[in-house]
């Protein structure tokens, strides 16, 4: 068998089941912890007057932005006519949007009021960033359905490479809004930088491939369908790009703060002085998230191993995960300069760093919108061709 | 035949009731204006705190030719007084516990030290009330909006709990109700799930009152510390003081043209 073919894969399996099971158990429970809060107030949870966004947010942020980066795949065939990668292209669409799905029901369930969701989707202010964002999600589903649509069927396989250019101009335009959430944020000192918008675009190609990667190794290794080295090697190095380009744009973002005297004292605050917040961001964003999955990715040694690679994406993921935990929340818990080099007091926490501890109802939430992404996957592959039958080196190679 | 009689006599009633209403409403305000007009007198000879104009009738459009605003003389403000914080919390039913820092506060005093002089200045700080409100310009629903007047408020119908607004708000102002609330007062809706700040006591402008509890506790208790008025009166007591003796805007860098000013900062 050396053509390619796509196929649904065994869904009478009890283990699929078991991941179905699993998954659904794990939305049912974050859905249960939203409603707890909905019906209690924020009240029970860690966020405060001081923190407005937390763990909630650092989930939802972490999977809109993974899900643009988890298109790339599909787009470098499409967009950039690398072939080789077309057999990996439908699986890259369906997680996109998967991703996509969970991240807003995340952000969505965290609302004050999630009953008001119409109001977000009827009334626009088009001044606020947020508003374009809704009409940005809300396009990136329907463009990257009929990407999809494009792909599977063959009467509409002309309008493919229109369709993945669209959609890949579209994630651009998407993730440049999200990173833009926060650049667009004059008062607060971690905030306010034209650089949030092309680093969270770095940042979704990295952690959108190191999820891709893992869903590809999951459904080939658990359906035993054939998984060359070579596919997973393309996709190694790529992603041993996007880990450096994120120190790169990291390295940068720091360096043009502490070049300013005005920012001084936010940059010794994450770097330095800041607590929890500095070691996620020596120890979990630098060191787990950047260089030791880099030297994963290219030690020589660790070509061709799948445990190490998996580890590198697991690292990355984590590793993106408490960056954006140190922009969302550690941007946040830097006090407000109303009086800049002045020491302020007050009895609304003015002048000191912000305390918050994240509740069980937002990690059971943030954990839901995980598993909402996995579950349309787990689903998606087990009703529509989007697996090829083998991803041999032969299948692959021969596409070139 | 009995019925239209019936409904008749209801129409009439209601409309006497409606007349009685609107008599006694028209001599609320009256009242109130003579007690403000005479309250203002009594401040000091030549000083008015506040301005004296009458009630918008309901079913006219606030306009822009006003401008709210108010004026804090942080010289005045003694670091002791809660007295305009106290004043906001029981004018809207706020009443924070002390430490929470999940209670709404929409005014509060700030303590400022310059470290290398000692200086130590105390002052309240609410909602700016700003000409370029970055609230009004992040809520995705418009929920945040400026009224003609220069008021910026919370529109508690459309506000979806985002928290959009208090990340872009520089001044701190704004709340998130975190729990359920009871006995909310009447003249401020407030809610579980939505964001609050100062409204710059609306309901008493839109009465006629045209002043605000935290400068008229400032005043009950002899500092004198607030002015309220129209900005864009030449003739006001806040536009006049401004113009002999200036007046800053916290983060004036930011260039939103700030309705709250300070002498003395």
């Amino acid at each position: 068998m050396d053509f390619l073919r796509y196929s649904t894969i065994e869904a009478r399996s009890s283990k699929f089941w078991m991941l179905l099971i699993g998954l659904a158990l794990i939305v049912l429970i974050g859905v249960l912890s939203a409603h707890h809060v909905e019906v209690e107030g924020h009240v029970i949870t860690g966020m405060n007057n001081q923190i407005v966004w937390g763990l909630p947010h650092v989930f939802a942020i972490f999977l809109i932005v993974a899900a643009s980066g988890a298109l790339n795949v599909a787009s470098i065939a499409s967009v950039f006519g690398k072939v080789e990668y077309k057999p990996l292209a439908r699986l890259s669409a369906l997680l996109a949007i998967a991703l996509l799905a969970g991240g807003l029901a995340v952000l969505v369930l965290d609302l004050g009021r999630p009953d008001r969701l119409i109001v977000a989707m009827t009334k626009y202010n088009f001044k606020s960033i947020f508003a374009w964002n809704i009409i940005l999600y809300t396009g990136f589903f329907a463009i990257v359905g009929i990407y999809i649509w494009s792909m599977m069927d063959n009467a509409m396989q002309k309008y493919s490479k229109k369709a993945g250019l669209f959609a890949f101009i579209w994630r651009l335009i998407l993730t440049t809004g999200t990173g833009s959430i926060f650049g667009f944020l004059v008062a607060r000192s971690a905030y306010d930088t034209a650089m949030l918008a092309p680093m969270f675009i770095i940042m979704s190609f990295a952690f959108g491939l190191a999820f891709y990667i893992l869903v590809l190794l999951a459904s080939y290794t658990w359906t035993q369908r054939p998984l060359g080295d070579y596919v997973l090697n393309r996709l190694r190095n790529l992603l041993g790009v996007f880990i450096a380009s994120i120190l790169y744009f990291v390295a940068v973002y720091h360096a043009t703060n502490l070049y300013a005297t005005e920012h001084h004292a936010v940059e010794y605050f994450l770097l330095v002085d800041g607590g929890i917040y500095t070691s996620l961001f020596w120890v979990g964003q630098v060191l787990i998230g950047g260089i030791i999955p880099l030297a994963l990715v290219y030690m020589p040694q660790t070509k061709n191993c799948r445990k190490t690679l998996i580890a590198a994406c697991a690292m990355v993921i984590l590793g993106g995960i408490a960056q954006l935990y140190v922009i969302i929340v550690g941007g946040q818990a830097f006090p407000l300069e109303m009086f800049p080099g002045m020491e302020v007091s007050s009895s609304f926490f003015d002048g000191v760093v912000a305390q918050y501890y994240p509740s069980i109802w937002e990690l059971l939430l943030g954990l839901a919108g995980i598993a909402i992404a996995l579950l349309i996957v787990t689903v998606g592959v087990a009703i529509l061709d989007f697996l090829p039958d083998s991803l041999s080196d032969k299948i692959v190679e021969a596409k070139k | 035949m009995n019925n239209v009689v019936t409904k008749a006599y209801k129409l009439l009633r209601k409309s006497e009731q409606a007349t009685d209403t609107q008599q006694t409403d028209q001599s609320k305000r009256s009242f109130i204006g003579g007690l403000v007009g005479a309250s203002g007198l009594a401040v000091a000879p030549g000083v008015m705190l506040y301005e004296t104009a009458s009630a918008k009738p309901a079913d006219q459009a606030v306009t822009n030719q006003v401008r709210w605003g108010m004026l804090v003389n942080v010289n005045q403000c003694t670091e002791d007084c809660n007295a305009c914080v106290t004043a906001c919390n029981d004018e809207h039913g706020l009443w924070p516990e002390e430490g929470s820092s999940t209670d709404s506060q929409w005014i509060r005093k700030l303590t400022v030290k310059d470290p290398t002089t000692e200086n130590t200045k105390s002052f309240p700080v609410m909602c700016q009330h700003c000409e370029h409100p970055p609230c009004v310009d992040v809520c995705p629903t418009g929920a945040s909006f400026k009224r003609e007047d220069g008021i910026v408020l919370v529109n508690m119908h459309t506000c979806i709990g985002c928290r959009y607004c208090m990340m872009a708000c520089p001044y701190k102002a704004r709340s998130f109700v975190h729990e359920v609330l009871e006995n909310q007062l009447p003249s401020t809706p407030r809610g579980k799930g939505c964001v609050d700040s100062c409204n710059m006591c609306v309901h008493k402008i839109d009465a006629g009152e045209n002043t605000t509890a935290c400068a008229q506790a400032c005043e009950k208790d002899g500092h004198q510390a607030i002015v309220f008025g129209d900005l864009n009166d030449s003739q006001s007591e806040i536009s006049k003081r401004l113009k002999d003796f200036g007046g800053t805007q916290i983060r004036a860098d930011l260039g939103l043209n700030t309705g709250v000013r300070y002498q003395g900062l």
